[in-house]
């Protein structure tokens, strides 16, 4: 900290051309939204609306709009019956005047319930999703442990090579796996070569394939909550249990795993909860012992054209998909509290 | 409920809270904080003089930050009044209060300059662009910071960001200026400089200045009055000396310094005297000023290390306050000599000698049979 | 001494980074290709390139998604900053837990959930299916990213320095737009870019939402996924996969040297002590 006074002239002509306050773009920028704000701010004044009032009202209302009332419809829809006229189904009340008349459909239940197609893509979704959502943590683990030790200068490039993938196209890296895995693909190519295998490998249009694609589509998601548990993990815990006597591995699952469990919820939900509804994976790169919902209802609306029935099929995998959603959502809640 | 007869005496000098004429300019009346179940200040009424330092410490969760907040309008009491200059600030939001604050982490915003921080708050004014000018640079002056106008706050040491936070606080004049902190986030040496500084400042802006801080020695150092806080309320609010030399409780005097403390029983209660029995002590204290509790009352005693003298030998008039026992610890630091001595009750007090010659051993060591005295009016009898 | 380059860390982030990068790679490569097969290397070749720029389905259909994307990702900025503000600054409100809800679930929910759901509102609603009704499908699922890094940025915005702004005068919806904005503004730039680049790529949604003559790239592609692969997918991939990557790239080269500039910064204010 300086004492002495300083000479004044030293600033005084360094400063004198500008006063203070002249440049500061970002604020300028600001100030532009700031305008257009007082001007929405004025017309709720008018009608009584405060500030705060319109910061909540406005996504609320679109999230209202366009989030939860399609919801709304769905169900309703999965009470309809189809129809062949525009829009395809039925509805569900009419008033004549005088007698109200609901018709509720149950029959698309019934049906979801008697056709076993339903049930076992329901089933073999959730299971495709969870293996799915394991391998990825088997692959993910590894590499978010290695990037969290690696030395601190290079992390920030680590997870931006992690997270570079994720900003191309989804549809893009499922299809480059299309030209690796199929029976003249390069997989195959390489193996022969290599002499392990004589005849070419069935992968492209089967489950494999299909775990494949998850497991490369969905890394990211499984290794940035792991990276970002397991980099900020006091690393002195570790000298603790070495000091205590237990060895490294041990160390590793004694310590590490455990305090990285929060991760590992998080990078399996992130994986798994989209997956069970995943289409283009399955579409692509599955075949015709893939049952996976997410193509079931796909083929049920567009090639059927059966709407309240593939209405039926989205109210039943919401059903499905609640638990782990509010789980999830609890746990961000939970972390977001934390910080 | 302090048991002292006679006001402490001082020379005539600017004391307008001892002054029943004169018109506080800041008024808490009653006024009580709540977040939902915990009550975080507690029915405060106190009066702030115009140009005072004022502060108010305590230990962490004491109320003290809310108060402070609630003077800014950064809160809203749950009841009660708070008035500055004579104006209700029920309704007035912080940012039309003729007040300003310089905050705990200083809070500069990080993509203004030195000079476009402390002009900010003249430019909400709408002050003339010439004189926002003129403005801050008094003000840059004023901190020493002048050279450094063009940083931002990213590029300044921390003694230079405290220095920009008081300036842009201060440059719009307020009527009063809250400090949270302001020295916390500095390093010992720095920060009993920066004292001294503040001190400067406000007498010399005649500012009137509340001060939160949970330093002792800091409230001390800068204010006029200090306001002891516990559990949402004001223990008591005195001068640095009244505060030390005359606390109204144990709990302030423990909180401020070191103290020894003896449960007594009053046995004597006259005009100008008073003799209280101290089983722990195994002592009678004379005490040469009447207390304001009867005979038979249950006292406490609160003694202050630097007031005994430590000595090998009793004393030779038997009604010379005196207690006695053998060193337990000794705490050596060089300017000071700190002995611990365990009473032949078993309680230990404390008691400090300066250490005013030179030499490789001390005279008194461990195990050493000692006597502590005191003066009669070195003892300060505590209600509660 | 756990920071370090075990050979396990190493063959991990070797093994972790080839796994991601290896397809991507091979389908850059075969998009020079000579040969129709993209397995067999036959030659040097930018014939699929030139093809592609011929292709008119595919220019009306990048032209069609990159539209749909700006207006979509700056809506969701809009809304999703709102969102983010209000979930980080008003703790209280009613229908605070449905308006939470709502922002997260997008997050996760399956596209085809998403997809179908908003098609029959728009069916109900009667409104013409085309670039508007997918610009709106966009917008609503994008900004739940866009409120999600929003509101985690303002969670860790010192809210003293607002405060600060609010005791020197300015009221506090220009203490939003002055002080919290600048601040934020990266974030807020992440958080476009980010809602960009899902438009972009969107396939399931936009299929569910688009109709007649509003086809998006991902759509057209896919089209041409089901027929068959050829080079000129490799192609168009390649183009998208370089424009990303040199994004990247700039933005990297910019952050680093900001990092640089803070370095040098702190160095200053350490000398002017």
């Amino acid at each position: 900290m300086n004492t002495g006074k300083r000479p004044v002239a030293a600033y005084v002509d360094r400063q004198a051309s500008t006063p203070p306050g002249g440049r500061l773009e970002s604020v300028h920028r600001a100030m532009m939204a700031y305008r257009v704000y007082r001007w929405f701010a004025l017309i709720g004044d008018k009608f009584g609306i405060s500030g705060q009032t319109l910061v909540i009202a406005i996504p609320f209302i679109w999230l209202l709009l366009f989030f939860l009332a399609p919801f709304l419809i769905v169900l309703k829809i999965s009470f309809a019956e189809p129809l062949t006229a525009i829009p395809p189904y039925s509805q569900l009340w009419q008033w004549d005047g005088e007698t109200l008349a609901i018709h509720l459909n149950l029959y698309n239940y019934i049906f979801l319930g008697e056709d076993d197609l339903y049930w076992r893509a329901y089933l073999s979704s959730i299971r495709i999703a969870g293996i799915s959502a394991l391998l990825t943590l088997l692959v993910g683990y590894p590499l978010a442990y290695a990037m969290a030790r690696a030395p601190a200068s290079w992390r920030p490039t680590l997870v931006m090579l992690v997270i570079l993938p994720f900003w191309t196209s989804f549809l893009i890296r499922v299809y480059a796996w299309i030209g690796i895995l199929k029976p003249e693909g390069l997989l195959n190519l390489l193996l022969s070569w290599l002499g392990l295998i004589d005849q070419p490998l069935t992968i492209l249009n089967t489950n494999t394939a299909v775990y494949i694609g998850i497991v490369y589509s969905y890394l990211p998601f499984m290794v940035l909550p792991l990276y970002a548990n397991l980099e900020k993990m006091d690393l002195s815990l570790l000298e603790a249990a070495a000091d205590l006597g237990c060895r490294p591995i041990k160390a590793f699952w004694l310590v590490t795993v455990p305090l990285s469990v929060p991760g590992i919820i998080g990078g399996l939900l992130l994986v798994f909860i989209p997956a069970v509804g995943e289409f283009v994976i399955p579409d692509l790169l599955g075949g015709s012992e893939t049952l996976m919902i997410g193509k079931t209802l796909w083929s049920e609306f567009f090639n059927n054209r059966d709407w309240p029935l593939s209405s039926a099929v989205t109210v039943i995998l919401l059903g499905i998909l609640l638990v782990p959603i509010v789980y999830f959502q609890r746990q961000q809640a939970k972390a977001a509290e934390r910080a | 409920m302090t048991a002292r007869a006679t006001e402490p005496t001082k020379k005539k000098k600017w004391a307008p809270w001892s002054d029943p004429e004169a018109e506080p300019f800041i008024r808490l009346v009653d006024v009580s904080k709540r977040f939902g179940d915990f009550l975080a200040v507690d029915n405060i009424s106190l009066d702030i003089y115009r140009s005072e330092f004022f502060a108010l410490l305590g230990p962490s969760g004491c109320g003290k930050t809310t108060l402070l907040r609630m003077l800014a309008g950064f809160e809203k009491p749950t009841s009660g009044r708070i008035e500055i200059d004579g104006v209700d600030m029920a309704d007035v939001p912080p940012y039309e209060r003729p007040v300003n604050m310089m905050f705990q982490s200083y809070a500069l915003f990080p993509h203004m300059t030195v000079e476009q921080n402390i002009a900010f708050g003249l430019r909400q004014d709408r002050v003339p662009r010439d004189e926002i000018a003129r403005r801050v640079r008094e003000m840059l002056d004023l901190v020493q910071l002048g050279p450094l106008a063009k940083r931002k706050p990213h590029q300044l040491s921390g003694g230079q960001r405290q220095r920009v936070a008081l300036a842009r606080s201060l440059v719009k004049r307020p009527k009063m200026l809250l400090l949270d902190e302001p020295l916390g986030a500095l390093d010992k040496k720095l920060r009993e400089k920066t004292q001294f500084e503040l001190v400067n400042i406000q007498e010399e802006t005649g500012i009137t200045f509340v001060i939160v801080t949970h330093d002792q020695e800091e409230a001390m150092t800068v204010s006029c009055r200090i306001a002891v806080m516990n559990q949402g309320r004001v223990v008591q609010a005195a001068t640095p000396t009244e505060v030390y030399e005359f606390p109204n409780s144990r709990y302030v005097a423990e909180f401020i310094g070191d103290v020894n403390i003896f449960e007594g029983r009053v046995t004597e209660s006259g005009a100008d005297h008073a003799v209280i029995g101290a089983p722990e002590a195994d002592c009678r204290f004379r005490i040469d000023h009447g207390i304001s509790a009867n005979v038979e009352a249950t006292v406490w005693l609160a003694l202050r290390p630097e007031k005994m003298v430590i000595g090998k030998t009793p004393p030779e008039d038997p009604t010379v306050n005196c207690i006695s026992g053998v060193v337990w610890d000794i705490g050596y630091l060089g300017n000071l000599s700190i002995f611990h001595v365990r009473l032949d009750s078993g309680k230990t007090v404390t008691s400090i000698r300066t250490n005013r010659s030179r030499e490789t051993e001390l005279d008194i060591t461990w195990e050493d049979r000692v006597y502590l005295t005191w003066a009669p009016g070195a003892v300060a009898v505590l209600m509660t | 001494m756990f920071n370090r380059l075990t050979p396990f860390n190493v063959t991990a982030l070797a093994f972790g980074y080839a796994f991601l990068y290896l397809p991507i790679v091979i389908l850059v490569i075969f998009s020079f290709n000579e040969s129709r097969l993209v397995t067999v290397w036959a030659g040097f070749s930018t014939k699929w390139y030139v093809s592609l720029f011929d292709n008119t389905k595919i220019m009306d259909g990048a032209w069609t998604t990159l539209r749909i994307a700006f207006i979509s990702s700056t809506l969701a900025l809009v809304f999703g900053t709102l969102a983010g503000l209000a979930l980080a600054r008003f703790t209280q409100f009613r229908g605070r837990t449905l308006f939470s809800g709502m922002v997260a679930a997008p997050l996760v929910m399956p596209e085809v959930i998403t997809g179908l759901s908003m098609l029959l509102l728009f069916v109900a609603l009667d409104w013409t299916r085309g670039i508007g009704t997918i610009t709106i499908a966009h917008t609503t699922f994008a900004m739940a990213y866009v409120a999600v890094v929003v509101q985690s940025r303002l969670v860790t915005f010192d809210r003293s320095i607002e405060e600060a702004a609010l005791d020197l005068g300015a009221t506090p919806a220009k203490t939003f737009f002055v002080i919290t904005l600048p601040i934020i503004a990266p974030a807020l730039v992440a958080g476009w870019l980010l809602s960009f680049t899902l438009s972009l790529d969107d396939l399931v949604i936009a299929s569910f939402t688009s109709g007649p003559g509003a086809t998006t790239l991902p759509m057209e592609i896919y089209s041409m996924v089901r027929l068959g692969v050829t080079p000129e997918i490799n192609a168009v991939s390649t183009i998208l996969v370089g424009i990303v990557t040199v994004g990247v790239l700039i933005a990297s080269v910019l952050q680093k040297r900001a990092a640089l500039q803070r370095i040098a910064d702190e160095r200053l204010a350490q000398a002017s002590e």
